[in-house]
């Protein structure tokens, strides 16, 4: 079994479990995991599409 | 007065024990399977999620043809995915037993897939401990 993606979606993965796990066992109330693991998701994934930029601007 | 003092303890020493007993399962049954620390204690959805996360990374991972480490005492970095993969429980011994995860230096992404499967173990390892912390009070 092989399993295909693309770098840009294996990163927004990534994020996403991480940010679940992250946002689970760093806060206490589920209003506050919730809100936590969506701004672990925003940093993984902006931090993918700032990095790709500043790539971007280094190779041109 | 005497008599008065133990009897007033006693129900602070089961609970002392019951409390004892669960801070040390909680979070053995968690690492071997992820969320099970949390199933044990009854946070069902909190529980779900983290072996969906868990699972959903470290089988992701053996599909993009990542490698599993296995015992060694050489290269540092080796050591450290073994020590990171062993993190999975259940789900490490069971990728050796079924041989998978022998890795594919020809694909990118299976390089992705190594990482993968060792930040599983990793992530397992924080939600272990946070089994522990429900146990002993720390966290609702």
């Amino acid at each position: 079994m092989t399993f295909e993606l693309s770098h840009y979606n294996a990163a927004l993965l990534f994020a996403l479990c991480a940010s679940t796990v992250f946002g689970i066992t760093q806060r206490s109330t589920p209003r506050d995991m919730l809100k936590y693991a969506a701004y672990c998701f925003a940093l993984f994934a902006g931090g993918v599409i700032v990095a790709a930029w500043v790539m971007w601007f280094i190779k041109h | 007065m005497a008599q008065n003092a133990t009897t007033v303890n006693q129900p602070q020493n089961a609970t002392a024990a019951s409390w004892t007993s669960m801070a040390t399962i909680a979070p053995i049954a968690g690492w071997l399977f992820p969320g099970l620390g949390h199933f044990i204690q009854r946070r069902w959805i909190r529980g779900l999620l983290l072996m969906l996360a868990v699972c959903t990374m470290f089988f992701a991972g053996l599909g993009m043809q990542g490698k599993v480490y296995s015992f060694n005492v050489g290269d540092l970095l080796d050591i450290l995915g073994f020590i990171g993969d062993l993190g999975s429980g259940l789900l490490y011994f069971l990728a050796r037993v079924m041989n998978w995860g022998g890795g594919n230096i020809h694909r990118a992404v299976a390089d992705y897939g190594t990482k993968y499967i060792v930040v599983a173990g990793l992530l397992n390892v924080i939600a272990a401990i946070d089994a522990h912390h429900i146990a002993i009070g720390k966290k609702p």
